[in-house]
């Protein structure tokens, strides 16, 4: 496939992986860890494993997972309320198959379309507003999620319905936003992150230039990549690049997709349909304020919310506190004493185990490879 | 589910609507078009055009030539791993 195969090319990978091997013994001495590279998107942390990258990579430098897994880090009152939706009657409940797993207090959507819940898998939220068109007499819900990439498609299904005036059509909006994430990450307490490999397909809505504060308050650098084995080895490089010379910058290794300025027509898209949400709770890493948004309040007839039915108070999540510390990087996935014991992709107990993109389930996927990630 | 596929638009279906006819390897789909419609640039200008889709919307058009940039910056560091010089190639212009 154009624009994916020459970015596997083994020759290529090969010379970048003895070039992040020289630059490593070219970074400056006096460090006795690894340095901790945070790749911030699920994605990333897919095509790690995928490919056996850590593996691959010199002792001196060490990938740690982040949070930038929609599906990993959605809190269990949400489930709960996506499930309170599906099964009231007259409801139809649409959302991509990825939130079907993960588990809520009351179990998750795929258990819940089991005991008879009308619940569909869509490959896009315009697949739910054309169930609406399709199913008049019901109530169609699109359980929305997703951090800035997806965020432009609800915006412009939300648009769209409102342009045809689609009253039958509902969103419960769980997006949520990078930055302010980041910053919450970054605020933790005993976070011993030196770098960042930024989330290609979100910066290409946002841009490059939401991430200056990284390096500007931070000291830490970062580069956007891209999602094939060459663009995260590439991005490896210039990191490792940007510490061989004392620099410490926002760079963009993913010039083919991702413009300085993000993509205008799908932030004006965003702004015309959401407001920012004073707070967020996130599984595993807790509150964190302003990092989702909500329907703007003139898209009000369209908002889900007012038929949720849930008493709000969910109970704990009994994987949150490990959870936690896999997504902050505090400890690996192995490490956990519910992996591949009491929680396994068939029966996910943390939402990292749910999402191909989940630390936790790329960990026991690959577990028999060579990587030792 | 960040990820994203590259498709070639081949055709526009409806362009009130902004959905065009996306090429995937040989599969096709509708999918909209609207965040890659840069005035004056209207629906039919596009048909050609490498977008990334993402859940049936075209997020970003494709940079060809900046893929073939990288590629070609790729091509130079291979050229100086085999010569054993890894460390001569610049960084990404």
């Amino acid at each position: 496939m154009k624009f994916v195969d020459e970015f596997r090319d083994p020759a290529k990978a090969q010379a970048l992986i003895k070039r992040i091997h020289a630059q490593a013994k070219n970074l400056p001495p006096g460090r006795d860890q690894p340095l901790q590279i945070m790749e911030v998107c699920g994605g990333h942390t897919h095509s790690i494993f995928r490919y056996g990258l850590q593996a691959l990579l010199p002792d001196a430098l060490e990938l740690v997972h982040g949070p930038g897994c929609p599906v990993c880090v959605l809190p269990m009152d949400r489930v709960d309320a996506a499930v309170s939706l599906a099964e009231q009657d007259g409801i139809i409940l649409a959302t991509f198959g990825d939130a079907m797993r993960v588990p809520g207090s009351g179990g998750s959507l795929l258990q819940a379309k089991a005991r008879g819940a009308d619940i569909r898998m869509v490959y896009s939220p315009l697949d739910a507003l054309q169930l609406a068109r399709d199913h008049p007499d019901h109530t169609v819900v699109f359980f929305a999620l997703g951090f800035e990439t997806t965020m432009p498609a609800t915006a412009l299904t939300l648009l769209q319905a409102e342009a045809e005036n689609q009253s039958n059509f509902r969103v419960l909006c769980q997006h949520i936003t990078i930055i302010p994430t980041l910053r919450a990450l970054l605020d933790m307490p005993g976070l011993a992150l030196d770098a960042f490999i930024g989330p290609g397909h979100v910066s290409a809505i946002i841009g490059t230039t939401p991430y200056a504060f990284i390096s500007d308050d931070y000291g830490k650098p970062v580069v956007v990549a891209g999602f094939e084995p060459l663009d995260i080895l590439h991005s490896l490089s210039m990191l490792l690049e940007q510490f061989v010379d004392g620099r410490c910058e926002v760079e963009n290794q993913y010039q083919r997709v991702v413009a300085e300025g993000g993509n205008t027509a799908a932030q004006q898209a965003m702004h015309a349909a959401f407001v920012p949400r004073p707070r967020s709770q996130w599984r595993g890493l807790g509150e964190i304020a302003e990092s989702g948004v909500m329907l703007h309040p003139r898209l009000r007839r369209f908002d889900a919310e007012p038929l949720c039915i849930t008493s709000g108070h969910s109970p704990p999540d009994p994987a949150a506190t490990y959870c936690g510390n896999v997504l902050t990087g505090r400890s690996k996935p192995q490490q956990c004493p519910l992996f591949g014991s009491a929680c396994t992709p068939e029966n996910p107990v943390g939402a990292l185990m749910v999402s191909s993109e989940g630390a936790c389930a790329a960990v026991y996927q690959y577990r028999n490879s060579d990587t030792t990630a | 589910m960040c990820v994203g596929i590259p498709g070639q638009i081949i055709a526009i279906l409806d362009e009130a609507q902004h959905l065009a006819s996306v090429d995937f390897a040989g599969t096709r789909r509708a999918i909209n078009i609207r965040c890659i419609l840069d005035p004056p640039n209207t629906a039919p200008d596009c048909i050609g055009d490498w977008v990334l889709v993402h859940v049936g919307f075209a997020i970003h058009r494709i940079n060809e030539n900046e893929a073939r940039r990288t590629l070609a910056l790729l091509e130079e560091m291979e050229a100086g791993a085999m010569e054993g010089t890894p460390l001569a190639a610049g960084k990404t212009p």
